[in-house]
């Protein structure tokens, strides 16, 4: 009788260890505390486990939105100094059967910013072996920083050119003037020889003329 | 008809000195050199020089080099500012008055111009490119893109670093070898437009506007380079990587490619044989110490590639060490999970203990960790040059400091300077000559001929946006701005001392600069300077020649040297040729003039130099 209630106390642990190293079912975890917070870390022990267990519990209750999760549910086994260890989550209706896998990585995945947080590590110092960290996002920007810096640069260097280009038109439109003037001055003391049509005509060509006899085409070394 | 030849010939003076009255001037000699100082001062002061002072042994690189500057580099400095000076024409001008046979040097000079402003722009393209993008939080090219699972890291990505990723898919999308060109990469074609918009706003007028930008875009990389030098100093590693850098290996003198290496080097940092210095010279007053000014813009460029490379090695060496303690890191960690150790009982100073006692303990278990042996020295070894110094070392390691995109953007814009300031100088060696030989027409504006300019490179330039350009500009870079410069600069040397002769030519400076040229200079440009540009030009086909033309292909697996197919390799060899064929092509154009040249035209010289 004895032994009976002795097996009846001792057996669901027991159950229960068997079903966490067995290992089908189960992730280990990795903690890299002293890591993460250097100084400030905290120490490993086992109020911190039941931490753990409990965020587990809450992660499965949140991914199977069911408040039947308890903190027996989550069974650990293979405990080291790493601070590394083994869970298996249990059923809730039935202690002996086990929560497969893959549910289990989809619940840890859906709550891990939350884990993370609770106990001020990341996903580099909080390692589900198996579970790979979701990655964050690419951020998505309505307007891409790289096109309001184009702007700006193509802005400032179009105004540039035109504000150039005016000033130069600018420019030549005065000496034009400045020319045309003197040249009307000119134009009216020599009125009369025009009517012999002579060289004097010839003066509305501005620029003169291109005389080749200047050419420096032909300048010939002593060689 | 006599009379008539008479008039024409008596009066060239003054049609020379109303030519010189319209010719644009400097506005102060500060502007003239700081002009000269960064068309010399250029990328390859900064990405260059440091890879070939770390490759061959540290500070001893310095007496080749140093001695390439005083035998070669001054010399042809002094020449060219000098005769551009004199002569007062750009490089086809100045060659056709020495000799009416030697318009091809500067036909030569004019179109090696016009092709390194091509890839050169490019180049600063995708800074801009890089400047546009180093804005973002965090930086683009800090982690790799994520696949839409988002458990993983696309696969390209993950063989190799975000760096390269970003480089070469993400910018480039580079094709796998130069046969497949692929599209045009339009956002590059973007910033191409932009980088050609910003060159014409800056030279619109040739030297007048060029001459006002300049005060800028020479003087502030030096302003970067000090912020970078005091940054870099503070950061873990620097003093590692400066110790590495300048700590001489006195073997490497032996070997002759050291000295070959230096010689080509100091030759294009000094950009010579491009016509632009010639054309600099050429708006200066007639009476200008061209001698002094030689020795203050050789030196300048010099001491700017050694006090560039103290910044860039002491980032080097920043990640060297901490892609040192990152592999050390992930050893460890590698130990902790196997042994389950409590995590910071093993650093980097006890691990070597950690790791005999593991051995002791647990025999036969260590070839299975698949531990990486952490070298520091092989880490300082992946040095690199050009592009991949700037746009994937030098990257990678600005985003391990902290405020990498205040460094980015500074990093990015001092580049950009550097480069714009070497564009102008590429420019005018093609705008000046063109002004020069009369053939514009008189309605065209200056203004719209830049624009042409700038148009057209840009339109040329468009092949360097395929998803091939980037060996394409390699080989532009190898074959263009290498061969033909020496040629050309050999003929330019031979034609000043030997055809314009150099006694001339010492009485020109004399009158210029109130000296006659000393020693230094009379054995330097009678026997020594043409002697090692012939060496340095022979040996450098030579050494070309016996190498397999290869190139590498981007393989995010495994580096990749795939040799070039023929019509590549003949498209290298015409690059290199064609601008040295057009020497004797310009003789014989002149012979053939000559044969057809009329008698009655006016022989008489404007000027006669002697007198």
């Amino acid at each position: 009788m004895l032994t009976g209630i002795l097996l009846l106390i001792l057996l669901p642990p027991m159950v229960a260890q068997d079903l966490c190293k067995d290992g089908k079912e189960g992730y280990k975890v990795r903690l890299s505390i002293k890591t993460a917070l250097g100084n400030d870390a905290y120490e490993w022990n086992e109020s911190e486990m039941f931490f753990f267990r409990s965020t587990l519990a809450f992660s499965m209750r949140k991914y199977f939105k069911q408040d039947t999760y308890d903190i027996s549910n989550i069974l650990v086994c293979h405990e080291t100094q790493r601070v590394s260890f083994v869970f298996v989550v249990t059923s809730p209706v039935n202690r002996t059967q086990l929560i497969p896998k893959e549910e289990v990585e989809q619940a840890v995945r859906l709550n891990k910013h939350r884990i993370n947080n609770a106990f001020l590590l990341s996903d580099m110092t909080l390692e589900f072996v198996g579970i790979p960290p979701t990655l964050a996002a690419p951020i998505t920007y309505s307007t891409p920083p790289w096109l309001i810096v184009f702007g700006v640069v193509i802005g400032v260097v179009a105004v540039g050119i035109l504000s150039l280009l005016m000033s130069s038109v600018t420019k030549r439109r005065r000496a034009k003037e400045k020319g045309v003037g003197l040249g009307e001055e000119e134009e009216g003391r020599e009125a009369l020889p025009k009517e012999n049509g002579t060289a004097l005509g010839s003066l509305g060509d501005k620029d003169g003329v291109y005389n080749q006899g200047f050419s420096n085409e032909d300048r010939i070394t002593t060689l | 008809m006599m009379d008539a030849i008479d008039n024409k010939c008596t009066d060239p003076i003054q049609a020379t000195e109303a030519k010189d009255a319209e010719r644009p001037k400097w506005d102060n000699k500060a502007q003239y050199l700081l002009t000269c100082v960064g068309f010399a001062v250029g990328l390859g002061n900064v990405w260059r020089f440091p890879y070939l002072c770390q490759t061959y042994g540290g500070g001893a690189f310095l007496i080749p080099y140093l001695i390439a500057l005083v035998c070669e580099g001054l010399p042809l400095l002094h020449l060219e500012l000098a005769i551009g000076q004199k002569l007062r024409t750009g490089s086809i001008g100045v060659w056709y008055s020495i000799s009416p046979y030697l318009g091809g040097v500067g036909l030569a000079s004019m179109t090696v111009s016009f092709l390194v402003g091509l890839f050169y722009n490019t180049i600063l393209a995708w800074v801009l490119w890089y400047f546009f993008h180093s804005f973002y939080n965090p930086l683009p090219w800090h982690h790799c893109p994520t696949k839409p699972n988002l458990t993983e890291y696309i696969e390209e990505c993950k063989q190799s670093t975000p760096a390269n990723y970003f480089w070469y898919r993400e910018t480039l999308n580079i094709s796998p070898n130069i046969e497949s060109s692929g599209i045009i990469q339009w956002k590059l074609a973007v910033c191409l437009a932009a980088a050609w918009c910003i060159v014409y706003v800056c030279f619109i007028r040739g030297i007048e506007t060029t001459g006002k930008a300049i005060y800028v875009t020479a003087t502030f990389p030096y302003v970067v380079l000090t912020i970078f030098l005091i940054q870099s100093l503070t950061l873990p590693g620097a003093t590692l990587g400066l110790k590495y850098l300048f700590s001489p290996n006195w073997e490497t003198l032996k070997n002759p490619k050291v000295w070959l290496d230096a010689a080509t080097q100091i030759f294009f940092s000094l950009s010579l044989a491009f016509g632009g210095l010639i054309a600099f010279s050429s708006y200066n007053p007639e009476k200008n110490n061209c001698e002094r000014d030689a020795v203050i813009v050789g030196c300048i460029n010099s001491a700017t590639s050694i006090y560039a490379s103290i910044p860039i090695f002491a980032i080097l060496g920043f990640k060297a060490q901490t892609n040192y303690e990152e592999c050390m890191n992930s050893n460890i960690n590698n130990l902790e999970n196997t042994f389950n150790i409590s995590d910071q009982n093993i650093t980097e100073t006890n691990y070597k203990e950690w790791l005999t006692y593991l051995n002791a303990t647990n025999q036969g278990l260590d070839g299975s960790l698949n531990l990486t042996t952490c070298d520091l020295h092989t880490f300082l070894n992946k040095s690199a040059s050009g592009t991949g110094l700037a746009f994937i070392v030098f990257t990678e390691a600005v985003t391990k400091m902290p405020g990498s995109q205040v460094w980015a953007v500074l990093f990015f814009i001092m580049l950009f300077s550097l480069g714009l300031s070497s564009m102008f100088g590429n420019l005018e060696g093609v705008l000046t000559p063109l002004l020069d030989l009369h053939i514009v027409p008189k309605w065209m504006p200056k203004e719209l001929l830049t624009g042409l300019i700038c148009l057209v490179s840009f339109s040329i330039a468009l092949i360097f946006c395929l998803q091939s350009g980037n060996y394409w500009l390699e080989i532009f870079d190898s074959y263009v701005g290498s061969v033909p410069l020496l040629v050309i600069a050999f003929f330019e040397i031979i034609a000043v001392v030997y055809i314009y002769g150099i006694n001339r030519f010492n009485n020109d400076i004399e009158w210029m600069t109130g000296r006659r040229p000393n020693l230094y200079w009379q054995v330097m440009w009678r026997v020594i300077s043409p002697l090692m540009l012939l060496v340095v030009f022979l040996s450098y086909v030579i050494v070309e020649a016996q190498k397999q033309p290869t190139y590498s292909a981007w393989n995010p697996y495994h580096a990749q040297n795939l040799p070039y197919p023929d019509w590549v390799f003949a498209i290298c060899v015409l690059l290199s040729a064609v601008p040295c064929c057009l020497i004797p092509l310009g003789a014989l154009y002149q012979f053939i003039q000559l044969l057809n040249k009329h008698t009655n035209r006016c022989t008489a010289e404007p000027y006669d130099v002697e007198t």
